[in-house]
């Protein structure tokens, strides 16, 4: 069995421990869907994935992966929003397929998720699809091509794995009459 | 940057109302919703921001983001909160409010209830806080975008509880905002939510309501299943006691039908097949079988009905087919409009007048409407440039006509089009052109034609549409598509042609034209309506009596919803207009299209040699009618659904219900004496009936079809339960459960008789011998009434449906082309052994494939000697070469490709 991220709180110790944090924040889990909660001293605390991962980047001091434009924030933005809304909504089959697709197509002329830097939302979707990718077959693999590149690449990127267990991908192409 | 929206799709508030409220320097485009998306990610519906460096957004709260970035805005912790919020929790939640506001018809109070919880989430927030906006004392995106979420839901604050008054005053001031009253009018001005209901209806409900425990959605009412109340019941029980005698007597209207005082009369035409091809089932769904089964249940409901058809037979490609088959057009049309009729005649479609566009009627009537458009001054003339044969003495049309491309030089390129590199030519400026006809070398002439002034119409059209949108049924694709066709601009449209198969255009000077096909073909509805009763006008120059719907695939919409209306309300003579325009998306075959020239898929002549009975197919078809949304014909599928549906639920109650009656009774329908588990039976069967007749009066063909199978389901369940054949053998008490069970089911068989009748009418007819049900009864009413009571006789019943095999119906996806993906990469291998050297002779000569088989015998023999003997390498590689030369001949001869020896990789297209 491979570890894996749970969506959530195991996901953003994750986060902490590569951005350098201390460790120190307490959190919390709400619904059904036990969305992370983030308690702070005074008030309410911060509600969400997305919203408590931003909030760590700027506590650390990294406020570039976060982007640097507004072109650029908007597009982690709005990869960020694609991370909580459909791969931690969709469980079937066919939604894993529809988002390995969509992201495949979106990755062919990519590095990383917004162009050419590395920034939150190459992060938060790996730790999303670090189940989804566990479970691919060499040929799914393959046809994902550009995931599976761009995947490589992140689990590569030095702290961003740590205990999650490495997924391999063969370099030659085995089904070539595939496309 | 340009920021494209889509007019129905309900996030195109929130991204409009946050660019006006950051003052973004946006270029707006309304997209098409029918167009293809700007950005791969994103469905069509949803709005894109295209920015100048060619990035897109497709997340409408990431474009709101945006905005404020670029004047400055950054986000907090707090907006980013709200903007995850939103996208999580409130966009799903207020989706399927909306859409069980707008589609399910919920009332509007009902809707904000479902979104309780979060509701009260906004109010605490704003309380707690004690700020003017959710994100402190100033306008944020936050703002916007939870507005944006809300609004088409709530209209305004009002439809708030008054206990959130945080909320009331917040959404009040945002609604009233300059940025959001702006985007609020340009998206739902016209039509208010009409334009969220055709975007919903295209799309499957939101599942997310039933699957979130969070939100506190009432129980989720699936028609069927709801609870039923004591009203319910009682009612039902007293119409069943009311028997036949409740039924209204059913109507035979005199032939020809006509119109008559008093009564509902509907007109129905399904759109007019072109006659020089074969339909294919899409066509047969999408127009004439869709048309037919309205049609029969219309009858069936006692109104008035009257269904036209016939062959559109003018026009060019009538003429280019009888020169391929070398007739004349008259004598293609005969042949074919004879096809079409037996075609339809075996998939037992009911006309009242199947008729065809070349007759005198139609020279009348088409030339009386020009006429009077031209009396009041609705047509223009111009000149146009076009090729004319002056050996053939004629203007050339567009495929008549080949030539140089000017593009990219082809030798053969059409006048429309250049096979070789696609692009679209005019034909006058092909080089070297040459009449097809006679290959002499046509000259530019000038040309005069006639164009129908449609902006001109404009004004007549407009509320005449709003009428119609307001008063009938018109599928949402017609909706879109009319409106779109609108939104870019109603432009003059030529109505005449240089061609001599077609109807003679009445103005001197125009002596040697016809009319355009489209100006002519809608016409067809009206003389071959004159072709069937000399009254035809109490038909057609009758809006106040007559309720006119029209069948048609999505293709053909503007057709009939722009232009045709518009040439009658020129032409100014009350004529009838549609009230309902019904029109289908399209089927495909096994996920790819029908094509005749590859030879994939089932055409009309096929079907009957598939040994399939009409009825099931026709059942098949209207199970996955185009509704909504494009469907696919598979064959397993049809197996799966026969077998499923058909075999083993509707055919198996019906012929249970019937051997029960015949077995245990004698054939006599016994006493009934109905406990409750009977009468909640009666109310469940009476509300299917209901939902059925809401369907098909909405014209909602396939889902109503659903409502049957619901009724044999809940009967099939009801005898299972129940166990006469086991209560058959008990004591009284017992058999007179038998009996009440066996009467309650064959009289529900009896309804289901007439309520398949619109779909299956041979197997309504089956039924209607085997259970002998009184001709009186076929009649649908609104109750489920007692029509088979005790003492009545049934006759001998017998199995309805049969089983398909996998292996039969494996044979028919073969020989009609299920696999189109092997078909097209058998192709291009077919074609190239084309370019064999002439020597060679014929691919496929026998004698030559012979000879040369025992020359590479022969030639590898000598090869493998010399090797064997050690010769030098240079000989050995000569003679190598030769016999990969001999047998490069032999795969030519014998028509494969002969690129197969050639060693190293494989070829790639």
């Amino acid at each position: 069995m491979a570890a894996a991220a749970r969506p959530g709180v195991e996901e953003l110790a994750l986060l902490e421990k590569l951005l350098g944090l201390p460790r120190g924040n307490k959190y919390g889990v709400q619904g059904e869907r036990k969305i992370p909660v983030l308690q702070t001293n005074n008030g309410p605390g911060l509600t969400g994935l997305m919203t408590i991962a931003a909030h760590l980047v700027k506590q650390a001091k990294k406020d570039q992966l976060l982007g640097s434009t507004a072109e650029e924030k908007a597009v982690v933005q709005q990869w960020l929003e694609y991370r909580v809304t459909q791969v931690d909504g969709g469980s079937s089959k066919e939604d894993t397929t529809t988002i390995l697709k969509n992201l495949n197509i979106h990755l062919e002329d990519k590095v990383y998720l917004a162009g050419n830097t590395f920034t939150l939302a190459d992060i938060l979707m790996y730790y999303g699809l670090h189940h989804i990718m566990v479970d691919l077959t060499v040929q799914e693999k393959e046809k994902y091509l550009n995931v599976s590149r761009w995947f490589n690449h992140i689990q590569h990127y030095p702290g961003v794995r740590q205990h999650l267990s490495n997924v391999t991908f063969i370099k030659n192409r085995l089904y070539t009459n595939a496309h | 940057m340009r920021l494209r929206v889509a007019p129905g799709g309900p996030a195109a508030l929130k991204v409009l109302a946050a660019a006006g409220a950051a003052a973004a320097p946006v270029r707006l485009v309304w997209g098409d919703p029918l167009e293809r998306p700007l950005a791969s990610l994103s469905p069509p519906w949803v709005p894109a921001l295209e920015l100048d460096s060619g990035t897109v957004l497709f997340s409408p709260n990431a474009i709101c983001q945006f905005f404020f970035l670029a004047r400055g805005e950054e986000p907090t912790d707090l907006t980013n909160q709200w903007l995850e919020w939103e996208a999580t929790e409130l966009q799903p939640a207020a989706s399927a409010a909306l859409y069980a506001q707008l589609v399910h018809g919920k009332k509007g109070l009902e809707a904000v209830e479902a979104l309780g919880q979060l509701l009260d989430h906004i109010e605490q927030n704003l309380t707690r806080r004690g700020t003017a906006y959710l994100a402190g004392d100033t306008k944020s995106v936050a703002d916007v975008v939870v507005w944006g979420a809300l609004f088409p839901v709530l209209q305004d604050e009002t439809s708030l509880p008054s206990e959130l008054q945080a909320l009331r005053t917040w959404f009040q001031n945002m609604t009233l905002s300059e940025a959001c009253r702006k985007a609020a009018d340009s998206v739902l001005m016209p039509k208010a939510l009409l334009e969220f209901k055709s975007y919903l209806q295209k799309h499957p409900p939101p599942c997310v309501a039933t699957e979130r425990a969070t939100s506190n959605e009432p129980e989720e009412e699936d028609g069927s299943e709801r609870a039923l109340t004591e009203e319910e019941i009682t009612a039902a029980v007293d119409a069943w006691a009311r028997g036949v005698a409740a039924l209204p007597k059913p109507w035979k209207p005199q032939k020809p039908v006509l119109p008559v005082e008093g009564m509902r009369n509907v007109l129905i035409t399904s759109a007019l097949p072109y006659v020089n091809n074969v339909p294919h089932l899409g066509n047969i769904i999408g127009c004439v079988l869709s048309a037919d089964t309205f049609a029969r249940y219309c009858r069936l409901r006692n109104w008035n009905t009257l269904y036209v058809c016939g062959t559109d037979e003018y026009g060019t490609a009538t003429e280019t087919k009888a020169m391929e088959e070398g007739l004349t057009p008259q004598e293609i049309c005969n042949k074919y409009n004879a096809i079409h009729a037996d075609i339809y005649r075996w998939f037992d479609i009911s006309f009242d007048y199947f008729g065809r566009t070349t007759t005198p009627h139609q020279t009348t009537i088409a030339q009386d409407i020009f006429q009077r458009l031209l009396a009041r001054g609705f047509l223009l003339q111009d000149t146009v440039e076009q090729l004319r044969c002056e050996d053939c003495q004629r203007f050339l049309a567009d495929r008549f006509v080949e030539g140089v491309c000017p593009f990219c030089n082809y030798e053969e390129a059409r006048g429309d089009q250049c096979d070789k590199c696609g692009k679209l030519i005019n034909a006058v400026e092909l080089k070297n052109p040459q009449c097809k006809l006679c290959r002499g070398v046509p000259v530019v002439k000038t040309t005069q034609h006639l164009f129908l002034d449609l902006p001109k119409l404009e004004e007549r059209l407009e509320p005449w549409l709003e009428q119609s949108w307001a008063t009938g049924d018109w599928t949402a694709n017609a909706r879109y598509i009319t409106r779109s066709w609108i939104r870019d601009g109603l432009k003059p449209r030529c109505i005449t042609r240089d061609l001599k198969w077609g109807t003679p255009v009445p103005l001197d000077g125009f002596q040697d034209k016809v009319f355009y096909v489209w100006f002519d073909a809608p016409i067809g509805y009206l003389s071959i309506t004159a072709n069937y009763t000399d009254q035809w006008e109490r038909w057609w120059k009758n809006p106040q009596q007559v309720e006119l719907y029209n069948f048609m695939a999505k293709d053909n919409v503007p057709f009939h919803s722009v232009i045709f209306p518009c040439s009658l309300l020129g032409a100014d003579d009350n004529y009838t207009l549609v009230n309902h325009l019904i029109a289908t998306e399209y089927l495909n075959y096994e996920d790819g299209k029908f094509s005749k020239s590859r030879g994939v898929g089932v055409f009309g002549d096929m079907a009957k040699d598939t040994g399939i009975p009409a009825d099931i197919w026709r059942f098949y078809l209207l199970y996955l009618r185009p509704e909504g949304q494009d469907s696919a014909f598979s064959w397993s599928d049809l197996m799966l659904k026969n077998n499923s549906e058909l075999l083993n639920n509707l055919g198996n109650f019906i012929n249970r219900a019937g051997m029960f009656v015949c077995k245990f009774f004698g054939g006599v329908v016994p006493d009934m004496v109905l406990t409750l588990d009977d009468k909640r039976l009666l109310a469940r069967v009476t509300l299917e009936l209901r939902q059925y007749h809401q369907l098909l009066e909405k014209v909602r063909i396939r889902d109503a079809l659903r409502c049957i199978l619901s009724i044999s389901r809940h009967g099939n369940q009801y005898i299972q339960v129940n166990e006469p054949w086991k209560r058959i053998k008990g004591d009284e008490k017992d058999r007179q459960r038998a009996g009440t069970v066996t009467g309650v089911a064959v009289n529900m068989a009896s309804m289901l008789a007439i309520m398949l009748q619109p779909y299956m009418p041979s197997v309504s007819l089956a039924i209607q011998g085997q259970l002998r049900i009184p001709p009186d009864c076929f009649i649908l009413s609104h109750d489920f009434t007692c029509t088979l009571p005790a003492g009545h006789c049934v006759g001998t019943v017998s199995p309805l449906f049969q089983k398909l095999e996998n292996d039969q119906v494996e044979s028919l996806r073969k020989r009609f082309g299920g696999g189109q993906t092997e078909d097209v990469a058998v192709k291009p291998q077919a074609e190239q052994t084309h370019p064999a050297p002439a020597t060679l002779g014929a691919p496929g000569d026998p004698q030559l494939i012979q000879e040369l088989t025992e020359k590479v015998a022969k030639q590898g023999n000598y090869v493998r000697q010399l090797k064997a003997n050690k010769a030098e390498k240079g000989e050995v590689d000569t003679e190598v070469a030769k016999l990969l030369e001999l047998k490069k001949q032999l795969l030519l001869a014998e028509g494969k490709s002969p690129e197969v020896p050639v060693p190293k990789g494989k070829r790639k297209k």
